[in-house]
């Protein structure tokens, strides 16, 4: 019985120790993504200012709407913990469900945002005409890449999980897509506030 | 014993509904006041502006905290090193930039024409 026990504790402890090594090298790859982030809005931050006889934020961004769009990204990262939480109990249909609503919320965000973007350009606001423009166009547009990515990475997931139960391979991949999720709704609160709320001041 | 172990098994960076609940509520909140002062005008540009970047600095450690979990793991805690080190980039990165293209702008005597005249004549160069 106890060498029984030994044993177990000793496959625990490995596993353990893989998933806090695959976690943290996740991790890492965010902060670099952070690092990413950082050279864009430093690029927006220095040529904001630079419209070219072009509109200004304040005369193109819709902010209520934008605001919208916020929530709507907030709320998505949340189902995601509630996905995790419900992983945990090992509820599969807890976990299909929260990952359905929280690729639906994703998928609505990011129509709403390419819905933005088509109507900056068919008003003759797009990338090409000012510095102003195009950084904002590199940085929102980034992190809408950055949602693309995520949504395909869930769907797969999802299609995984139809199939098979909470393993802990596919825990540990349900891990990692949520530190991406949270990561990228970190992200969106700058962009908020720097782009959209300053934008408009 | 089972069941003991398939705690251990899925202990780790998470934590329960409250952590996920609280910084929901906050970031909601956070949110709806930065909207608010920015829609309504309440506050002065200056004071509006400290207030909403404030905000934004807090909701980000809200969401690091209670989403993503961030200092509750155990000893050597290496992700924050790692965090730590990419804040440190970003502030050189962001802070840098603003600060060299300020001085640029504002050493910079010479008009565009002027500017063009002088690459114009220093081809080459």
């Amino acid at each position: 019985m106890s060498k029984h026990v030994d044993e177990m504790a000793i496959e625990i402890s490995h596993e353990e120790v893989v998933n806090a090594k695959v976690t943290l090298g996740f991790w890492t790859y965010l902060m670099t993504d952070c690092v990413l982030f950082a050279s864009l809005f430093a690029t927006y931050a220095v040529l904001h200012g630079n419209t070219f006889g072009g509109p200004s934020g304040k005369d193109i961004f819709d902010l209520p709407y934008i605001f919208v769009e916020t929530m709507i990204l907030l709320v998505s990262s949340f189902t995601t913990g509630l996905a995790m939480i419900a992983a945990r109990k090992n509820n599969k249909d807890q976990v299909l469900t929260w990952l359905i609503v929280t690729g639906l919320l994703g998928a609505a965000f990011l129509i709403m945002e390419l819905t933005e973007f088509s109507h900056l350009i068919s008003d003759g606001h797009s990338w090409t005409v000012s510095a102003f423009l195009s950084s904002y166009f590199t940085l929102v547009g980034t992190h809408g890449l950055h949602i693309l990515t995520g949504l395909l990475w869930l769907t797969v997931l999802i299609t995984k999980l139809f199939r098979q139960d909470i393993t802990s391979t596919l825990m540990r991949r349900l891990t990692l897509f949520s530190m991406f999720w949270h990561f990228l709704d970190v992200i969106w609160v700058g962009i908020f506030t720097v782009v959209y709320l300053m934008g408009a001041l | 014993m089972n069941e003991q172990a398939e705690g251990l098994k899925r202990r780790g960076m998470h934590g329960g509904i409250g952590s996920y609940v609280t910084g929901f509520v906050l970031s909601i909140g956070m949110t709806v006041v930065s909207f608010i002062l920015v829609a309504s005008h309440l506050l002065t540009s200056l004071g509006t502006l400290v207030v909403i970047v404030t905000l934004a600095a807090l909701q980000i450690i809200v969401q690091l905290f209670f989403f993503l979990h961030l200092g509750r793991e155990s000893k050597p805690r290496w992700n924050i090193y790692i965090l730590l080190f990419a804040l440190m980039v970003v502030v050189i990165i962001i802070g840098g930039s603003l600060w060299i293209m300020h001085n640029l702008d504002r050493y910079m005597i010479m008009t565009p024409e002027q500017i063009n005249t002088y690459m114009h004549n220093n081809e080459g160069l």
